[in-house]
């Protein structure tokens, strides 16, 4: 019989990003199931890249948070289907990467049938700057500090800045 | 303020569970165990599954390795995060892919036995993974492009295939590789359409890359078996998409086709079946060194 708590997935909820501090795991949308069953708790989450290195930190992150809380054992699950996708970032989760400079990612364009296109010229979305919140801004990089951010620049304010790219 | 916590090292050696030590090499995907333990599908031979995914693996790992060998040599800082973040997209498809086929073939071995203590005939990468670019960034870009543009129309294919830890891959791998491609493409314009001196550049180093074409577009015996069951994806049907996208790009960057003959097999034999240019050797010398003085490490 497996049910739902609320109290073990409150504390799962509550862990931050290794790399992105100002977000919890709820906040990011990796979090895909917990449920407690009478011999512990399983988590299953979802990485945001392949190869992302934090997944091990998150990992470790949920196990040291259910056990302050009370709970053991517990197994941490990674699954890759679906695949994460910046929509599973909450609302909540949008503005808080705003306040940290972080220029939120826009919604991922959904797949077309067929070969998937080769974008020669950069994409012609607006990405608001954090700073000054003007639309006026550049793409410097589309491999940020971690692998889930590109880097831009404000030709209105100058401040470089970084942006959750849509994946 | 303690001791301890003042050194950097002692602080972060704190937080490491002693039952939980770090494998120094990989992490293993145990946890994984759900979505890696996935029945073999209907019609498709364990053995050629797991050699299928040593292929898809390899290519990612080998790959990756060489890309890495920018870290510090790239001409601006942003384009050696940007190779290394490509790199690590690739070594985490190969990790899931070494470990799929690490469990399908039964016979104990993990991600890291696989990467780690392989020898060069027991790789089936493609022979376009091997080589190093001697750092000539537009060697590079070149690689990047012929092996994102190929990549990203096979994993495009993959993500219905039968097997569903190939599938989910696969699913992942696209959003990525999409950006990988974006990437080359973009450089290749800015150097091919760019000074007297860039655009010559490019043009040999596309000249360098062409003769591994042919490969990716040549159907081994289990693929072809593997096709049948729904599982695998046939190069060979990848050829018009990836020359088509190539195109696109060589003709906005005012670079010309190579008009250079595929490398040639050996009786037949390529990378799929183990047969390898010595560059690979090269390769695994330094990717294998550190787990091979310390196996078993952990931190």
């Amino acid at each position: 019989m497996v049910t739902l708590s609320l109290g073990a997935r409150d504390a799962v909820a509550r862990v931050v990003d290794p790399e992105m501090p100002m977000l919890t795991l709820d906040d990011l949308g990796v979090i895909r199931s917990v449920s407690e069953q009478d011999d512990g708790v399983t988590v299953t989450i979802t990485p945001t890249y392949s190869g992302c290195p934090a997944i091990e930190e998150m990992r470790a992150d949920i196990t040291r948070a259910l056990a302050d809380a009370g709970y053991g054992p517990i197994e941490v699950r990674t699954v890759f289907s679906p695949a994460w996708s910046t929509d599973w970032i909450s609302e909540s989760g949008r503005r808080k990467l705003a306040d940290a400079g972080v220029a939120p990612p826009g919604r991922a364009t959904p797949r077309a049938a067929g070969p998937i296109p080769l974008t020669l010229d950069p994409p012609a979305t607006v990405v608001r700057c954090p700073q000054c919140g003007s639309p006026a801004t550049e793409e410097l990089s589309r491999f940020g500090p971690t692998a889930c951010t590109a880097l831009r620049r404000c030709t209105a304010c100058r401040e470089p800045f970084e942006h959750m790219k849509e994946i | 303020m303690s001791a301890d916590e003042d050194n950097a090292y002692q602080a972060l050696a704190g937080t490491i569970d002693q039952d939980d030590p770090r494998w120094a090499f990989g992490s293993g995907f145990e946890d994984m165990e759900a979505d890696l333990t996935a029945a073999v599908p209907d019609g498709a031979d364990p053995a050629e599954l797991a050699e299928y995914c040593l292929m898809l693996g390899d290519d990612a790992l080998v790959y990756s390795h060489r890309l890495t060998e920018w870290v510090s040599h790239a001409p601006e800082l942003e384009e050696e995060v940007a190779l290394a973040n490509i790199a690590l997209d690739l070594l985490g498809q190969a990790r899931v892919l070494l470990a799929r086929a690490g469990h399908v073939e039964g016979k104990d071995r993990d991600e890291d036995d696989l990467a780690y203590w392989r020898e060069v005939p027991a790789f089936r990468n493609v022979a376009l993974a091997e080589p190093s670019d001697d750092l000539d960034f537009a060697r590079a870009i070149a690689r990047l492009l012929v092996f994102s543009t190929w990549r990203l129309a096979l994993l495009h294919r993959l993500q219905d295939s039968a097997d569903p830890v190939l599938a989910a891959v696969a699913a992942k791998g696209v959003k990525e590789v999409t950006y990988h491609r974006d990437h080359a493409a973009r450089w290749t314009l800015r150097l091919g359409d760019g000074t007297a001196e860039s655009h010559g550049r490019m043009q040999d180093a596309l000249e360098w890359v062409w003769p591994f074409l042919g490969e990716l577009f040549r159907t081994s015996d289990p693929e072809r078996r593997l096709v049948a069951a729904g599982v695998a994806v046939d190069p060979a049907g990848l050829h018009d998409e990836v020359h088509e996208v190539i195109g696109q790009v060589l003709a906005r960057a005012t670079l010309t086709r190579p008009d250079i003959p595929e490398m040639g097999t050996i009786g037949g034999l390529g990378g799929r079946q183990g047969v390898h240019t010595e560059k690979l050797e090269h390769a695994l010398d330094a990717m294998q060194s550190l787990a091979r003085k310390h196996p078993g490490a952990s931190w």
